[in-house]
């Protein structure tokens, strides 16, 4: 069972609706007993960081999430800020973030933007493979992605990072340790690229 | 690579899509939900809905018809209509749109775009400016009320304003070129861009892809707002939902975009 974190953030519904489209079981969790028998978790986002930490911190899922993904290994996923809030910090704000993966989250360099909006990053992309993943199975090669942010997740660690995209500079668009994945992009928004990249999800 | 997108507008007035002329005859092109379904199976980039009633009629959004055009959408939505206040606008959000649309409001109280900004995040609140070319002037009029109530505001320093308050995208409808399908209007896109840095849509008068290429070549990343193009077909103007398939839309971007 999939169970999709529900604090406050986020479009949860299109989530659920996927899940629905895929006959794939999944529920909205917005309190800490309901997370029994999900062996899955979607952690949303959108937003500003502070704002999305304060009220995951406060939303009473935190300690039984951090449990089920660092002591039981269940696979999580978090999408744009909710990959975001997987880092130590962010230059957006002063609230510490999760820490499940050696990270900080920066504001785009736009030097490199020709563009005449520099930010935010919003519209359709293309991300590229940096290994071979199960997420990212049946999708084609640099497929594209719906993105909307302001500020990048920068791994410490350079074999974390799972995809690249090109804006300006490169960036990291999908993390993977272990069992946590991250991916900047908006799966749930992205037609049928990310209705197969959430149907992957459901099988890892 | 980053592309432009190419984003239908559609209408709503009395629970069916329309689109008008010149802001005026609402003609009836279909069922919203319908619309939908098939922009979904055609892959667009984005989709703004409007709602030109609920302003106009002081009544409160269409809270339950907004949620079903939600539920149904597989790409991000822009919803816009009657949105008077912050709690309407969290309603809204809600519901599952990803961005929300004001115009009426943030013309007579530009305040609320810092309070709609700092609870959602610039990201997710655009503000529609519609706009009427001044008589013997290069300058642009706004306009609220489906374009029957003059603001006295001129888009360039309003759309400055707005950009300042923390909204995060600006959307410019001219009114006379809504329908005509024409060609968008390339003086007002060339002010508006060299005006402001935010993502811009641009909206009204696009009769062709050509038209949208043109856009894409002389900007790059921008939106395409498209009407009528998107829901009539021939020189009858037949109702047919349409949008280019995934390889014509790369192929007109391929065109026409200069890196």
């Amino acid at each position: 069972m999939i169970g999709i974190l529900n604090y406050g953030l986020g479009n949860i519904n299109a989530f659920t609706n996927i899940y629905k489209i895929l006959d794939i079981p999944c529920k909205i969790i917005s309190s800490k007993n309901e997370l029994s028998g999900v062996d899955r978790m979607i952690l949303p986002g959108v937003g500003a960081f502070d704002y999305a930490m304060k009220r995951f911190n406060e939303s009473g899922l935190r300690n039984k999430v951090e449990k089920m993904v660092l002591d039981s290994g269940i696979p999580v996923i978090g999408i744009c800020v909710g990959m975001q809030m997987l880092a130590n910090f962010s230059e957006e704000g002063k609230e510490e973030g999760l820490g499940w993966i050696p990270a900080d989250v920066r504001l785009f360099n736009t030097s490199n933007i020709s563009y005449k909006t520099k930010l935010p990053h919003m519209g359709w992309n293309t991300i590229k493979f940096r290994s071979d993943e199960y997420l990212f199975k049946n999708l084609n090669d640099n497929p594209r992605f719906y993105f909307l942010h302001s500020y990048y997740f920068k791994s410490k660690k350079d074999n974390l990072i799972i995809s690249e995209t090109k804006y300006g500079d490169k960036f990291t668009s999908s993390i993977r340790l272990n069992n946590i994945y991250g991916v900047q992009y908006h799966p749930e928004k992205s037609h049928q690229n990310g209705i197969q990249l959430l149907y992957n999800f459901s099988k890892i | 690579m980053l592309y432009p997108r190419i984003i239908p507008s559609l209408l709503i007035h009395n629970k069916g899509l329309v689109k008008t002329t010149q802001f005026k005859n609402p003609k009836y092109v279909g069922d919203p939900l319908n619309a939908v379904k098939i922009f979904n199976e055609k892959f667009v980039d984005e989709l703004i809905v409007t709602d030109i009633d609920a302003s106009v009629n002081q009544s409160e959004p269409d809270y339950a018809m907004i949620e079903k055009l939600a539920m149904e959408c597989r790409m991000p939505l822009c919803y816009g209509g009657g949105i008077k206040n912050i709690y309407q606008a969290k309603k809204i959000f809600s519901l599952g749109v990803e961005k929300i649309a004001i115009s009426s409001i943030a013309i007579n109280n530009p305040d609320i775009i810092i309070e709609l900004s700092e609870l959602v995040g610039s990201q997710s609140i655009i503000v529609v400016l519609d706009v009427k070319k001044k008589f013997l002037s290069s300058k642009y009029e706004i306009y609220i009320n489906n374009g029957k109530e003059k603001t006295g505001k001129e888009l360039i320093s309003f759309a400055k304003l707005a950009e300042s308050l923390g909204a995060g995208e600006i959307v410019v409808n001219s009114i006379d070129k809504d329908g005509m399908m024409e060609g968008y209007d390339y003086n007002l896109v060339k002010n508006i861009r060299n005006s402001i840095n935010l993502p811009l849509t641009v909206l009204g008068g696009a009769g062709s892809l050509h038209d949208i290429g043109k856009l894409i070549s002389d900007y790059s990343i921008i939106g395409a707002g498209v009407g009528s193009l998107f829901v009539f077909k021939g020189k009858y103007k037949a109702v047919l939902i349409n949008y280019p398939n995934n390889k014509e839309k790369i192929d007109l971007i391929n065109t026409y975009l200069k890196y």
